[in-house]
């Protein structure tokens, strides 16, 4: 049986100590976000997760959904776990106090999101979807729209979903064919087939709000033709001055998918047979309004990578210390014991540490862009603003992409640190691989965010987003330098930012000439991106611990050696990585590209 | 009827406790710190007796130190109206916890006292009992089951051979037990209001109580590592190692 503790020193030591997540309080609309209150909640978060989500992630996984004549079932404690979730509030964590949410910060979003994935992604699903289509109506709805829908998604009496993958289209939003066809009275009749939508049906809310793209009849050809309508799955009617589910809409669910993991959140065909729908936005505009909450949803991703790594990370963290197998290759280690336990053994170490290494550097990242997020949104001066939006524009796609790479591989290393037993149900640690896996494909596949990242982001304003974050990091290693003791990771950490840049401008020159070229360094280059990022993180978090340690540490040496050491690792163990990116990527495109199909 | 929960603050229960190197105590610097889970369940019941109409405010308590105050909020955030701390950084025994809280006891007058029946940290199981001695009020320890009535309450203790009722008369001091209910999480929102709920800071001194400990602990050690079992051949080698070895039959 596996284990979760939430990591709350460790969440403790990026909001406080590396990022100073106090700073957002100081945002205008986050006042009540003080450090305090923001513990308080994580803490207050971390035990649901811990004992009402998590106990429920395995059970869940055996029995998934159930499908039976247009309905579905969640396994047995789904119910009464949403309920109490929603009890608490936890739905309505970011929402805006307008519409009854609490109007917290992103940050704390992130923080939450990575606890629940930790727990039990599948249950993530439910709420993270509503979220997503609370967003799309708070930044694309009327008036009248958010009225009606924004309370009810708040409290989570009402969940929501995003329908927009068609049979034949997923990547290619362009090619969809669900039809709306416009009424007397302003509705749509919405005809078509979804399929893949996450929480399109289930039990656990009074209502489901479809957030659907469709193409209207004078829609031009493509992407430029694909407008955002609302299909609620019962039409909402007033009843005393409140709110309530109404007659059934022309939408039904034709069946669930059969899948490799997340196997408690409904994956659902969606038949949409003229169900009404109304407009959200303007016309034609679906996919630009999808793009503008896209960020959020991104990160939101990037953040169930990260969860899943740490909980697998966790399990194979106890079970090294458990396990007895083999001597230490330099003598025994316990030998009162029939062997040594595994963590003796380097190999055991190289697999613990690269999760160990990858999971608190990325958390680090997260949370940074989370903040960015909130200064994007929050701050008085534009141009901070704009500033802010930048760096979560850029680093968006990385870190969806290199987050949910890692978290697969994580979930892979804590299967290879159990043995046999990682390959066994029972232990729960096939589970987070099962699970993991689709976060690679899901909210645009990795190889798109690799295309965002080269196509779009890169040459967007002449690389100013580029600037957003190589000013940064620049500006850290003049600081620190000559400072002695961080020699050790400035140096390795200007060198990757050099070649970095240096990759930048050869991807940014052959690509304006040749898109073919861009988009084969893509996927390296992204990749070598992220391994820099982690590396500004980890140095970061270097110099911080060494401060602490040179102050006397207050009785915490353990910690901060231990944040030392696995910079250390990083730096010299995983940041090399960019340079076998930087070769593929400089590699061009033609041995890519020359193989006939025919001739694979 | 005002109802006064006392809270303690100690190591998580989670946490793997550790003996100071000097052997004078056990570490907690840097050490998770929580609501005493029997304080938990002291808070919900009054919680849940202001839900049932039959409390009409609940007044947090705790004595320590300053960091007793995000004890004293989280008893806030779960539905608790006030809290009050007796802030001191001195060693605090039962006999002195118990004096301090029958001073706030005196100023606030509550219908009934609610306490967890012993820190987690200590088990100490006695402040409880002192409290109601020092106020001359009825106690009932160990509850699985309180009913408040007029005037008096009816409550199931927890004892060796099953469970015994008692009708006690208010005001009293009850402790609870781990059976009398399951704790709730708090909710966003009332996390948020905690926030803005009062929270008083008293000194002993001024509740004119005097703290000095009555005891002096000379030396904390771990307990004994368990020995490895040793395996027989058949149940007369058995017989005759407890009766030979062991001593016990
Ligand atoms: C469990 C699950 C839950 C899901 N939930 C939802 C949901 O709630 N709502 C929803 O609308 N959808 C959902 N999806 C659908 C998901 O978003 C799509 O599967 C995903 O966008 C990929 O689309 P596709 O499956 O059509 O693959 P395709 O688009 O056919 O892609 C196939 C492969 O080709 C690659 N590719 C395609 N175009 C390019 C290109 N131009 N350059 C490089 N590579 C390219 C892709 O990267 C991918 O590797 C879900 C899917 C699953 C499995
Ligand atoms: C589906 C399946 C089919 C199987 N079929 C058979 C079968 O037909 N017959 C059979 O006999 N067995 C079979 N096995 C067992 C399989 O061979 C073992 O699981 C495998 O040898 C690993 O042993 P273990 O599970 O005890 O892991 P452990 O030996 O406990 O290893 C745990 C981890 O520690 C590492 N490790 C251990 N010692 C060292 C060291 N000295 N240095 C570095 N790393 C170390 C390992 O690499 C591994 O990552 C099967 C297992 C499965 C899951």
């Amino acid at each position: 049986m596996p284990s979760y503790k939430a990591p709350l020193e460790n969440i403790h030591f990026v909001l406080h100590e590396v990022l100073d997540v106090a700073q957002v309080a100081a945002l205008p609309g986050y006042e009540e976000a003080t450090p305090d209150l923001i513990d308080q909640i994580i803490e207050e978060g971390a035990k649901v997760c811990e004992e009402v989500l998590f106990p429920l992630n395995q059970s869940g996984d055996a029995e998934g959904c159930l499908y039976e004549n247009g309905v579905v079932r969640t396994p047995k404690g789904f119910k009464e776990a949403y309920r109490l979730f929603c009890e608490g509030g936890w739905p309505g964590l970011v929402a805006d106090p307008q519409y009854g949410g609490m109007g917290m910060p992103h940050v704390v979003n992130c923080v939450l999101q990575e606890l629940i994935c930790s727990a039990n992604m599948s249950f993530g699903m439910y709420p993270g979807l509503s979220e997503g289509a609370y967003r799309a109506l708070y930044l694309h709805g009327s008036q009248e729209q958010k009225d009606l829908y924004l309370p009810k998604l708040t409290t989570g009496e009402w969940s929501g979903t995003m329908c927009l993958t068609e049979p034949h289209c997923g990547t290619d939003l362009g090619l969809i064919k669900t039809k709306a066809l416009p009424n007397d009275d302003g509705s749509c009749n919405i005809t078509g087939t979804k399929i893949f939508i996450s929480a399109g049906e289930h039990d656990l809310a009074d209502n489901i709000v479809h957030l659907v793209l469709a193409k209207l009849p004078d829609a031009p050809e493509g992407s430029r033709g694909i407008s955002l309508f609302v299909v609620p799955k019962f039409l909402p009617r007033q009843e005393g001055g409140q709110v309530k589910p109404g007659a059934r809409n022309g939408v039904s669910c034709g069946s669930i998918e059969h899948k490799m993991g997340i196997k408690a959140s409904a994956t659902c065909v969606m038949n949409f047979d003229n169900a009404q729908g109304w407009l959200v936005g303007e016309p034609h505009k679906g996919l630009k309004a999808m793009f503008t909450m896209m960020n959020a949803a991104r990160l939101g991703v990037a953040m169930q990578g990260l969860g899943i790594a740490e909980v697998a990370m966790q399990n194979g963290l106890n079970y090294a210390k458990e396990r007895l197998q083999m001597r230490a290759l330099d003598g025994a280690k316990a030998p009162d014991k029939a062997a040594d336990p595994i963590i003796v053994h380097p190999d055991v170490r190289r697999m613990l540490l690269t999760s160990k290494a990858f999971t608190e550097g990325a958390r680090a990242l997260s949370y940074w862009v989370g903040i960015e997020l909130d200064r994007a949104h929050k701050h008085p001066d534009p141009a901070i603003r704009q500033e802010a939006d930048d760096l979560v524009a850029l680093m968006t796609p990385i870190i969806k992409a290199y987050q949910t790479d890692m978290g697969f591989e994580a979930a892979s290393l804590a299967m290879q640190i159990h043995g046999g037993h990682g390959y066994i149900w029972d232990y729960g640690v096939e589970q987070y691989a099962r699970d993991a896996r689709i976060a690679m494909i899901y909210e645009g596949t990795n190889g798109i965010q690799a295309l965002d990242l080269v196509g779009r982001k890169m040459g967007q304003s002449y690389g100013r987003l580029l600037r957003r974050f190589f000013h940064p990091v620049g500006a850290f290693i003049e600081t620190h330098q000559n400072n002695l003791q961080m020699q050790e990771f400035i140096f390795p950490l200007a060198k990757a930012v050099a070649k970095l840049q240096q990759l930048t401008a050869s991807v940014a020159m052959k690509g304006l000439k040749d898109s073919t070229e861009a988009g084969a360094a893509s996927a390296d280059y992204l990749r070598m991106f992220a391994l820099v990022a982690l590396g500004y993180m980890w140095a970061q978090m270097a110099l911080v611990a060494q401060e602490k340690i040179s102050a006397g540490a207050g009785g915490r040496v353990g910690f901060y050696d231990s944040k030392l050491k696995t910079a250390r690792f990083y730096f010299a163990r995983m940041l090399p990585e960019t340079e076998a990116h930087f070769r593929k990527a400089m590699a061009g495109a033609e041995s890519l590209m020359e193989l006939e199909a025919a001739n694979f | 009827m005002k109802v006064l929960v006392a809270v303690k603050r100690v190591i998580d229960a989670y946490v793997t406790v550790r003996v100071k190197a000097d052997q004078s105590g056990v570490e907690t610097a840097n050490v998770k710190m929580s609501m005493n889970p029997f304080c938990e369940i002291a808070v919900e019941e009054a919680i849940r007796m202001k839900e049932a109409g039959k409390a009409t405010e609940i007044v947090a308590v705790s004595a320590g130190p300053a960091t007793c105050q995000e004890t004293l909020r989280t008893a806030l955030a779960m539905g608790a109206d006030r809290a009050i701390l007796i802030q001191t950084d001195a060693e605090l025994q039962p006999l002195a916890v118990a004096k301090l809280l029958a001073a706030v006891i005196d100023k606030e007058n509550p219908g009934l006292v609610l306490m967890g029946k012993q820190g987690i940290d200590g088990e100490h199981n006695q402040t409880g009992q002192m409290v109601a001695a020092l106020k001359n009020w009825a106690q009932a320890t160990f509850a699985s089951k309180i009913e408040v009535g007029a005037g008096e309450a009816t409550v199931t203790r927890e004892i060796d051979g099953g469970l015994e009722t008692l009708t006690i008369k208010l005001p009293a001091v009850v402790t609870t037990d781990l059976r009398l209910n399951e704790p709730r999480y708090a909710s966003l929102p009332n996390i948020m209001q905690a926030k803005r709920k009062p929270l008083e800071t008293l000194a002993p001194e001024a509740l004119g109580v005097d703290i000095t400990p009555r005891f002096k602990i000379l030396k904390v050690t771990e307990p004994l590592k368990r020995q490895a079992g040793k395996k027989v051949a058949n149940v007369d080698e058995l017989i005759d190692k407890l009766k030979n070895e062991a001593k016990v039959i």
